[in-house]
């Protein structure tokens, strides 16, 4: 490019990019709209950009020049000079016990300035272990009625908490309707099955994410973070994916107005394993 | 100009700048557009924290945008759906703002692959690779905790799963999640927890950190290629001042174009598609931002494996989700003293290799990508089921095979791929290359000038 041809293009961009800034003023003032604000703040930055681009390159003698590196470390002679400067007046070798004591204070102070970080949180206690389930709990939609879950469609599931206490996301239940005959589980947790509904943790046991989808026809629940699948009628074992421990199942009684109550907490903890959750 | 340098001494210390040589090589601007991309996020992000309530107290959201009228949603959800819908520009800037985070990342993994395979960690640099690397790692947990802040359903799932990892962690693990969180999974205090680390102890750290990364590069002077008079013992190219600053400040310009225009034209993170969070719901797909998806997709395809020792649960999130990071990072992080120790070659080095001159080191970052590069296409298992009209199962299986045996495919073939290229490159011991075409002649006020022969 011939230097006037450089020198006009480059007032060109200058230009555009200024027209582009009076152009944002304008979209703004009228309400504003993000595309044409977009596209007006690209050419009003891009000019600009463009401009200075082309000036340096083709504006700008481009000669090469060459620098000596040099060494990075400091000589031997100002290193001396360093340790000299660091050791002169300090006569650290005779105060070796009290260099000890100030180290052993700063420890006690960074252990008391540490503690605080205590307080960000509480102990865990027992938080992991329990939920809000108790005997006696309703089984409701949260904002819902027992009676909304009395009488479900074969292969209806539905999200349901204790009744009147959506307080704890963590005590998200599944419950479910199945055929009574196609459940294959254990005779404790069969008790616990009446008439085909089955209530297992929507908390994924992998990496809690709630387990929301059902593939009804497999009768498999579905997480849809990792893609680890539950076996409905066997007590919600993992099948596939990533997770290793079963949804841990409610242990659930029917009325006779046909809702369910829980006959007391999850056995299990819910949701991902921590280290000491078998104690 | 007088008025300042008489009151600062400013001339003094600005002209040994202004005639620093910096090499020229476009690769060398991979680096400079990552800072230029984190100079953008700060200037779009302040804006929004004008705007932004770090808050997980409930509203009612009462906004434009008619599908959650009436919905319960938090105040921090509520800020950034006025932010997007209500402010003039707001939509404009949290957009900007997304893809440069996406490409910020990006950039700096492109930045880092260019230091690797040239050999620029090598000493004197050693430190400025850390130093990198952990500007990696600050600007992956930027990504996420900004993600994280406007509490809709996608990022409180993500939330979700980095407290089951910590939670994983054996002995301080419920610890560690209760201290982080203000409690059991979920609580209201994450939300401005994650706002203080996102705007205030992080970018401190990454402004520190760029900081140091500077001025080592000044200190160490850049590296360069070979070829002219480029030699271990000088730095050939152009002048700081004008030529570039100006080349640099005009891609800072162009850069910021670019990206002004995606995030005008392409939306990103939707919030209102996703609705506000809920911890006993949950979209699908659920996918991370992309400099996340390795860690999630080492999640999918880790085999079930829960195992007691002792009475003691390992929980399944901890090998997928904090040793393998563990170890995968900390390979990257102390690749500069292991290649040392095995070419036990401690000398210092300013020019840069030709890939195919180390065949140990290529194969190892190829193969290094890889593995990353699997993890990441893992991590939309589900997705790309649906797209290859295959089960989820069966392509899980094919993940967890791949990911063994495509890191090693590739370390074996780019070994010997690299080892017949090269006729043994400079650093070999008695092997010299011979400078093309220029010399270089002292002139009498001391500088040096090349000299076309």
């Amino acid at each position: 490019m011939s230097e006037r041809a450089a020198e006009r293009s480059v007032l060109f961009v200058f230009g555009a990019s200024f027209l582009a800034g009076i152009g944002l003023l304008v979209v703004y003032i009228l309400g504003g709209q993000t595309q044409v604000e977009g596209i007006l703040l690209m050419i009003c930055l891009g000019g600009i950009g463009a401009g200075i681009v082309v000036w340096a390159h083709w504006l700008m003698p481009t000669r090469v020049h060459v620098e000596p590196r040099g060494s990075v470390a400091t000589t031997a002679e100002d290193l001396e000079r360093f340790r000299d400067a660091l050791t002169e007046e300090a006569g650290f070798s005779r105060r070796k016990l009290l260099i000890g004591a100030l180290l052993g204070a700063f420890g006690g102070l960074g252990a008391a300035l540490a503690i605080p970080v205590l307080s960000l949180g509480p102990a865990p206690g027992k938080s992991l272990f329990e939920t809000s389930w108790r005997e006696g709990s309703q089984l409701a939609p949260p904002d819902g009625s027992p009676g909304q879950v009395a009488d479900l469609p074969i292969g209806g599931v539905f999200t349901v908490f204790p009744f009147g206490d959506t307080s704890d996301p963590n005590s998200a239940t599944l419950l479910i309707r199945v055929e009574p005959e196609l459940l294959e589980l254990d005779p404790e947790a069969a008790e616990w099955a009446p008439d085909g509904y089955i209530a297992y943790s929507k908390i994924c046991t992998h990496a809690g994410c709630p387990v929301g989808l059902y593939r009804a026809s497999q009768h498999t629940l579905i997480c849809p973070c990792h893609q680890s699948e539950f076996d409905v009628l066997r007590g919600a074992r993992p099948i596939s994916g990533p997770a290793a421990r079963p949804l841990p199942q409610l242990p659930i009684a029917r009325r006779a107005d046909g809702t369910f109550v829980a006959l007391g907490d999850y056995p299990e903890p819910v949701g991902p394993a921590f280290w000491n959750m078998l104690w | 100009m007088g008025w300042l340098d008489g009151r600062t001494g400013i001339a003094r210390v600005v002209r040994a700048a202004l005639r620093k040589v910096f090499p020229d090589h476009w690769s060398f601007l991979l680096g400079e557009i990552a800072l230029f991309c984190f100079v953008i996020l700060l200037a779009t992000g302040t804006f929004m924290t004008f705007f932004y309530v770090p808050s997980a107290e409930p509203v009612i959201y009462d906004g434009p945008y008619q599908p959650l009228r009436g919905q319960e949603v938090s105040a921090a959800f509520n800020s950034v759906m006025d932010l997007s819908f209500d402010v003039r520009a707001g939509l404009l800037m949290r957009q900007i703002h997304h893809w440069t985070a996406l490409t910020f990342v990006a950039v700096v993994i492109l930045h880092l692959c260019r230091v690797f395979f040239t050999g620029a960690f090598r000493r004197p640099r050693e430190l400025n690779w850390l130093v990198g690397f952990g500007l990696l790692v600050l600007a992956i947990a930027e990504g996420f905790t900004g993600y994280s802040l406007p509490d809709d359903l996608l990022s409180g799932t993500g939330a979700r799963i980095a407290y089951s990892a910590l939670l994983s962690v054996p002995f301080i693990g419920p610890w560690l999640a209760s201290l982080a969180f203000g409690g059991e999974f979920p609580t209201e205090a994450i939300i401005p927890r994650l706002f203080v680390l996102h705007v205030l102890f992080l970018p401190a750290l990454v402004i520190g950190a760029i900081t140091i990364h500077i001025v080592l590069l000044v200190i160490h002077k850049h590296t360069q290629y070979r070829g002219g008079v480029a030699s271990e013992a000088n730095v050939v190219g152009r002048y700081f001042w004008p030529g570039q600053v100006f080349l640099s400040t005009g891609l800072f310009f162009l850069t910021a174009a670019i990206l002004a225009l995606i995030g005008g034209l392409f939306q990103v993170n939707p919030i209102w598609l996703y609705g506000p969070f809920d911890a006993s719901v949950v979209s699908s797909p659920a996918q991370p931002d992309w400099y996340v998806g390795w860690l999630d997709g080492a999640l999918r395809i880790f085999p079930p494996f829960e195992p007691v020792i002792l009475g003691i649960t390992i929980p399944a999130v901890f090998l997928p989700g904090i040793v393998l990071p563990g170890i995968l990072f900390t390979i990257v992080a102390l690749w500069p003293f292991v290649e040392a120790r095995i070419t036990r070659d401690h000398r210092e080095h300013h020019l840069l290799d030709d890939p195919w001159d180390h065949p140990v080191r290529l194969a190892s970052g190829l193969a290094i990508l890889t593995a990353f590069g699997v993890l990441t296409l893992a991590g939309g298992n589900d997705v790309l089921a649906f797209y290859f009209g295959t089960d989820v199962e069966t392509l899980t299986v094919l993940f967890r095979w791949l990911s063994l045996i495509l890191p090693i495919a590739v370390w074996l073939i780019a070994w010997q791929f690299a080892r017949t290229r090269s006729r043994g490159g400079p650093d070999e011991p008695g092997h010299d290359v011979p400078l093309a075409g220029t010399s270089v002649r002292r002139g009498a006020s001391g500088g040096f000038e090349e000299i076309e022969q």
